[in-house]
């Protein structure tokens, strides 16, 4: 799903926040992305969603070259990944079932597809009985809910999570990121950045470490590729 | 896994247009939407755009009216034949006829040098004066009428041929103020185009510049729109949309001011109707001047728009 190959994101004024990485997570897998803050985590997610290009080395998506990739083209791509962000970013004029319908929306779908799909993405996340609520009107767990419902109405391959659960309390972090790996579950590759180590260790999923822009642990190189197999 | 094969795969081609379609309209109804959210600032927008045309529709209007009128006008113009001193009266009747009897006649008066005498007596108060000269020194008068239809360059023609006759020492044309007037409306018709002209170009600033202010209030809608594969064709519209809202509502609010400004300077024109004895109505605007003036508002609101979403929304990217 995901290929780096030497990647380097260099930013003006010659700052690199990613030296030289290379990883891979493969269709289906689930892995997370650690290390401090500005260790390069989440210039990695704006590279796979098209936001940064790399400044040196190829980044992949589904054995497409992100590299080279025309500016018309990032739309369609975009429509297979499903980001959440740790501000969830949801659009505070509309209605809860506004926001996890824009996806669809932006992609055509039929209006009765829309809200079918849209109500099941919020049973999902277990919000469906919020939908005609104000975004403003909701806590910060439920409103990191409907981020996450927007991001997989569309039924993504790949979900990309910048700290999801940054700004909640532990009992909330686990419910978010059960639901991570409910949706890995069902075939979904997932790649969650996050600097929550207890958290982590709790769900067994490999992890990849960020320090200062290199890559220092790789679980899905040399660690236990088992532990990922056995959720496969 | 290609993302091209599942991207065919989801909504089929067929739902795809109707899909299109529906954002299409969706797109209208939602900016028109976005516009009744904020009445306060779209009635501003529209009000400056509706009296900025207002402007030069009402000019329009009056011009309008003006060359209507002068059209009526037109039809009193005259052309007085005097003949040579040496023609005498019998003579004279038989010119009149054959003039009378000139296509391009409607009709014609005879006055004869007696009977002009006898007027400019009783009129000028010089009675005596000239009772003292020795010989009538007033010609026989021919007073022509041109057929109404025609126009003022066969009234030339027209005054042309009859300064050719070898009996008619002067013929004049009793409409050089008409003449004044024509050059003067050609004049204002040109004024009228360079206002229209710079009033279009202002509208289209307002129009984009209220669009401008749209995209950066609506900055973070439209980054996670993009974020989530949203198109540039997908975002602009709603913008575009707005304009074109902008641009009709601000044609149909110009009509309105310039309809009731005419309803209020119409009773003191209607009375210069009647001393100038015109039969000429008033004029307002047509079925078809109204459907250019909302055709161009709204086109104008259309190229503001455009002009504001292609400067301002390659600029937003996601970071």
């Amino acid at each position: 799903m995901i290929e780096f190959h030497n990647v380097t994101k260099r930013y003006e004024g010659g700052y690199d926040a990613l030296k030289n990485v290379t990883l891979t997570l493969g269709d289906g897998e689930m892995a997370f992305l650690t290390g401090h803050s500005g260790a390069g985590k989440s210039t990695m997610l704006k590279l796979i969603a098209l936001i940064e290009k790399p400044t040196r080395g190829q980044a992949l998506l589904n054995r497409i070259n992100l590299n080279t990739l025309p500016r018309h083209r990032v739309p369609y791509i975009r429509r297979n990944i499903g980001i959440i962000f740790q501000d969830h970013q949801l659009l505070f004029d509309r209605p809860v079932f506004d926001n996890v319908a824009m996806p669809l929306l932006i992609q055509g779908y039929p209006r009765h597809e829309i809200a079918r799909r849209t109500r099941a993405a919020l049973d999902k996340v277990g919000l469906l009985h919020k939908e005609k609520s104000m975004p403003i009107t909701l806590s910060g767990g439920e409103q990191q809910r409907v981020g996450i419902a927007r991001a997989v109405v569309h039924k993504p391959m790949l979900l990309l999570a910048d700290e999801p659960t940054g700004n909640l309390d532990p009992v909330l972090s686990r419910e978010i990121m059960q639901i991570f790996v409910d949706f890995n579950q069902v075939g979904v590759t997932v790649l969650v950045a996050s600097h929550d180590l207890s958290l982590i260790d709790e769900l067994q999923k490999p992890r990849m470490t960020l320090n200062r822009g290199e890559l220092i642990l790789n679980d899905l190189d040399t660690g236990p590729r088992e532990i990922l197999h056995g959720y496969e | 896994m290609a993302t091209s094969n599942r991207r065919r795969r989801r909504p089929g081609s067929g739902i795809h247009l109707s899909a299109y379609l529906a954002h299409h309209l969706q797109s209208l109804i939602f900016s028109l939407g976005k516009i009744y959210q904020a009445p306060a600032t779209t009635l501003m927008t529209v009000a400056v755009i509706g009296i900025t045309l207002s402007l030069p529709g009402g000019f329009y209007l009056f011009l309008k009216n003006i060359e209507a009128m002068s059209g009526d006008l037109r039809s009193s113009s005259q052309i007085s034949l005097f003949l040579d001193l040496g023609v005498d009266e019998n003579r004279a009747r038989s010119l009149d006829e054959q003039i009378a009897a000139m296509p391009d006649v409607e009709s014609t008066r005879f006055i004869s040098r007696e009977v002009s005498l006898q007027e400019f007596r009783q009129d000028s108060g010089f009675g005596k004066s000239i009772d003292t000269l020795s010989s009538n020194p007033l010609p026989h008068t021919i007073v022509v009428e041109p057929q109404l239809e025609i126009d003022r360059f066969r009234v030339r023609n027209l005054l042309g041929e009859l300064q050719a006759l070898p009996e008619v020492d002067i013929a004049k044309l009793d409409t050089e103020w008409l003449e004044r007037l024509y050059t003067i409306l050609e004049i204002a018709q040109r004024g009228v185009a360079i206002i229209t002209a710079l009033f279009a170009i202002a509208v289209l600033l307002v129009i984009g510049n209220t669009i401008r202010l749209d995209i950066q209030n609506r900055y973070q809608e439209i980054i996670v729109t993009k974020l989530i594969g949203a198109t540039d064709a997908f975002i602009r519209r709603p913008f575009l949309y707005g304009g074109v809202w902008y641009g009709l509502f601000g044609g149909l609010l110009s009509w309105l001011i310039v309809e009731l400004g005419y309803l209020a300077i119409s009773g003191p024109l209607q009375r210069l109707n009647l001393l100038y004895q015109s039969e000429h109505q008033l004029i307002t605007f047509s079925l078809h001047d109204f459907f250019i003036l909302l055709t161009s508002s709204t086109l104008l609101g259309l190229a503001g728009s455009w002009i504001a979403v292609a400067r301002h929304l390659k600029q937003i990217e996601p970071s």
